[in-house]
C-alpha cells in the first residue's frame, strides 16, 4: 500500500527552480531514499512534504489525505515526523525533555490542566516520561537522559533526534541526512539503526549522500538532479543507470 | 512535590516579615510589601512569555492599566441618572451593581467590584487575544516595536480620554470585597490583612505557573522559544501556545492591576507608561529570564525598593541602568552571576553572544 504520493510538485526560489515536476509514491513499511548531487533539491522536497516550506504546486497525499499547504504542526500531528541535516534540537533542554517533546502529539494536557496539575495530567506526564525512556533506550542513550542536549558529542544528538522524532510514533519517517558528519562506524550503526525503525512497522524517506549507506539499506531510490526525477528503481539498478552514473561521475566516464 | 518546598518558605517568610514588622513598629513597611506583590504578579507573568516562550512584550504596562482603569471606571462612574433604563434593570437583576454613597452622601450606583473585575479583566484578554494574532507573527526587535507601540496607545488613550480621568487619572475608587471580611482596601486598620491578599494572589499564582512550565505546555514552551521550526514539526501548534501563552499573561497583569487599583484607591496615566512596560522587561531579565524564582525576587525586592524613594527622583534612570548593565554583564541574570569571568572576558577583547 502507498503510504506517500507526491505528484507534480513544483517549488522555485526566484528564477531558480529547486523543485521540478517531481513526483513519486512510497510503500509503507519500505525504506526508500532521495539521492542526488549537492542542489538537486533534496532538502526543499522535504521541507516541502512536511510542510516547512509552501509549495508552488502539486500535491502530496499522506494516509489517502492531501497535506499540502497544511501548517507542520498538523502534519506531525498525522503521523509524519523529520529530523534535520543540520540536528535542530532544544537547547537547554536534556535529552529526555526533548524526547519527551516528541511526545506532543501522544499527549493532551492543555494550558488549564497543566496549571492546575489534576491526577490525570499526572498521570499522563509519567506515561511520557516512561514512554520517552524507552525511547532513549532503545536508541542506547539512556545513560544520557539527564544531559543538556546542546553538550552531547555530534552522533549522541543525532540519535536524540532520531529517538524525538520516533517518540511520536509516527508512521513515516523524513531523516534529512543521518549520516552528515558521522565517521564510518557511525555510519554503519545508523545504518542498522534506520533498519530497525523501518522493522518496527515504520516507512522512512530519507534523503542521504552516503552511497555506501543508501545502497545497504534502501528498498528503493528516487535520484533527482537540478530538482527534476531522473530516475526511480531499485538499489541495484540504480547503480547500471547510465545516466546516474553521468550526474554523479561526470560525461567521459559515462 | 519538590518544587512547592520554596514557596513553602516563602509562606513562612511572609508571616516571619509581618510579625517583624509588628514587633518593630515599622508596618508601614506592609504598605509598600502589598504593592511590590501586586507587581510582582505581572511580572512572573511576563517571565513565563520571555523566558520561558521566548516572546518579549513591552506593552504590559498597558495591560496592566486596562485592568486597573476599566475596574476603576466601572466602580466609580455614577449611573444613578439610567437606573430606569431597561440595561440597568438587567444588570441590577443579575446583580453587577452595587448602590453606595459617597464622601459627601450622594447616591452612587455603579457596578460591583466583582462584576468590573470580571469585565477588566476579560477585556484585557480580548485584547491581548486580537492584537496577539497579528503581532505574534513578528520575532525580535520588531515584536518588541510592535508591543510597544500597543503600549503607547493605551497609555495616550488613557491620558486623552475624560471618562478616565485624563492626566488625573481615577480616584476614589472603593475597595474589592473578595469574601465577606476580605476586603483589598488601603484603608489603615487594613494593611495586615492586605498584606496577606496580595500574597495569597501571588502565591496561587506562583503555583499555577511552576505547575506549567513543569507541564507538557511548559515543555512545548521551552521547544518553541529554543528552536521554533523544529517544535512545529514536532507537533507543537506554535503560534497557538505563543497566542495562549500572551493572553495568559496579560490577565494576570490585568488581575494585578485591578488588585492594586482598589487596594491604592485609585490609578493614574503612569502606570500605563512605556517605562512601567520597560521596568517589567527589566525585572524579568534581572532575575534570570527562565527564572520565575528570580522574576519573583529581583521584582519584588527592587519594586519595594522603588516604592520606598530609594532610587529618588533617578527611579525610571535606576531601571534603565539596570537593564544595560544585565545585558552586558549577566544576560542569564543576577542569581547566575560569575561576575570575575565576565569581567575577565569583557576586557580581553573577545566578542560575546
Amino acid at each position: 500500500m502507498t503510504i506517500l504520493e507526491i505528484t507534480g510538485l513544483n517549488k522555485s526560489f526566484g528564477g531558480l527552480q529547486a523543485v521540478q515536476d517531481v513526483g513519486f509514491g512510497v510503500e509503507e513499511h519500505r525504506i526508500k531514499a532521495v539521492i542526488g548531487p549537492n542542489g538537486a533539491g533534496k532538502t526543499t522536497l522535504f521541507n516541502l512534504i512536511s510542510g516547512t516550506l509552501p509549495l508552488d504546486s502539486g500535491s502530496v497525499v499522506f494516509r489517502g489525505e492531501e497535506i499540502q499547504g497544511m501548517e507542520p504542526y498538523r502534519i506531525a500531528g498525522r503521523g509524519l515526523a523529520r529530523t534535520y541535516q543540520n540536528i535542530k534540537l532544544f537547547p537547554g533542554m536534556t535529552a529526555l525533555e526533548n524526547v519527551m517533546v516528541g511526545r506532543h502529539t501522544r499527549s493532551r494536557a492543555g494550558f488549564v490542566a497543566g496549571m492546575l496539575n489534576l491526577p490525570g495530567t499526572r498521570g499522563e506526564e509519567k506515561r511520557i516520561r516512561e514512554k520517552s525512556l524507552e525511547f532513549l533506550e532503545l536508541l542506547e542513550i539512556g545513560h544520557l537522559a539527564d544531559i543538556e542536549a546542546g553538550s552531547l558529542a555530534f552522533g549522541q544528538q543525532r540519535a536524540v533526534e532520531f529517538a524525538r522524532a520516533l517518540a511520536a510514533e509516527p508512521a513515516m519517517l523524513l531523516l534529512d541526512e543521518p549520516a552528515a558528519g558521522l565517521n564510518m562506524n557511525e555510519t554503519a550503526e545508523v545504518g542498522r539503526l534506520i533498519s530497525k525503525i523501518r522493522d518496527l512497522g515504520i516507512t522512512v524517506l530519507l534523503v542521504e549522500h552516503d552511497m555506501s549507506l543508501v545502497m545497504d539499506i534502501s528498498d528503493e531510490i528516487v535520484v533527482l538532479s537540478f530538482g527534476q526525477k531522473i530516475a526511480e528503481d531499485l538499489p541495484a539498478a540504480i547503480q547500471q543507470n547510465r545516466e546516474v552514473i553521468r550526474i554523479y561521475l561526470g560525461d567521459e566516464n559515462a | 512535590m519538590k518544587q512547592f518546598l520554596p514557596l513553602a518558605g516563602l509562606a513562612v517568610l511572609l508571616v516571619c516579615v509581618q510579625l517583624l514588622t509588628q514587633w518593630t513598629g515599622t508596618t508601614y513597611y506592609l504598605t509598600q510589601l502589598t504593592m511590590s506583590a501586586y507587581y510582582s504578579v505581572v511580572i512572573i507573568g511576563l517571565c513565563l512569555l520571555m523566558g520561558y516562550a521566548g516572546q518579549i512584550s513591552l506593552g504590559h504596562a498597558g495591560f496592566f492599566a486596562i485592568g486597573g482603569y476599566m475596574s476603576a471606571m466601572l466602580t466609580t462612574r455614577n449611573l444613578i441618572t439610567f437606573q430606569d433604563q431597561d440595561w440597568m434593570v438587567l444588570l441590577d437583576k443579575i446583580g453587577f451593581l452595587a448602590a453606595r454613597q459617597d464622601l459627601y452622601g450622594e447616591a452612587i450606583l455603579s457596578f460591583q467590584p466583582w462584576a468590573a473585575a470580571i469585565i477588566a479583566v476579560g477585556l484585557a484578554g480580548v485584547i491581548a487575544f486580537i492584537i496577539g494574532i497579528p503581532v505574534l507573527k513578528l520575532k525580535g526587535h520588531y515584536l518588541a516595536m510592535a508591543t510597544l507601540g500597543f503600549g503607547i496607545i493605551v497609555f495616550r488613550v488613557f491620558l486623552a480620554s475624560e471618562i478616565f480621568g485624563e492626566a488625573d487619572g481615577i480616584s476614589e475608587v472603593p475597595g474589592f470585597t473578595l469574601l465577606p471580611g476580605v476586603t483589598v482596601t488601603g484603608s489603615f486598620g487594613a494593611r495586615v490583612s492586605n498584606y496577606y491578599i496580595a500574597w495569597t494572589l501571588v502565591v496561587v499564582a506562583m503555583v499555577m505557573l511552576i505547575n506549567l512550565i513543569n507541564s507538557r505546555v511548559g515543555r512545548a514552551l521551552r521547544a518553541i522559544h529554543g528552536a521554533e521550526e523544529a517544535a512545529n514539526a514536532t507537533g507543537i501548534d506554535t503560534a497557538g501556545y505563543k497566542l495562549k501563552t500572551f493572553v495568559l499573561s496579560a490577565v494576570m497583569a490585568a488581575v494585578a492591576g485591578v488588585f492594586l487599583t482598589h487596594y491604592n484607591g485609585g490609578i493614574g496615566p503612569s502606570e500605563a507608561g512605556v517605562m512601567k512596560s520597560v521596568r517589567y522587561v527589566a525585572l524579568v531579565a534581572v532575575g534570570g529570564m527562565a527564572n520565575i524564582w528570580g522574576a519573583l525576587s529581583m521584582g519584588v525586592i527592587l519594586n519595594f525598593l522603588s516604592l520606598r524613594g530609594f532610587f529618588g527622583s533617578y527611579d525610571d534612570a535606576v531601571f534603565g541602568a539596570i537593564l544595560i548593565v544585565i545585558m552586558l554583564f549577566a544576560p542569564e541574570g543576577l542569581l547566575r552571576l560569575n561576575l570575575v569571568a565576565k569581567f575577565k572576558k569583557m576586557f580581553s577583547g573577545g566578542s560575546r553572544k
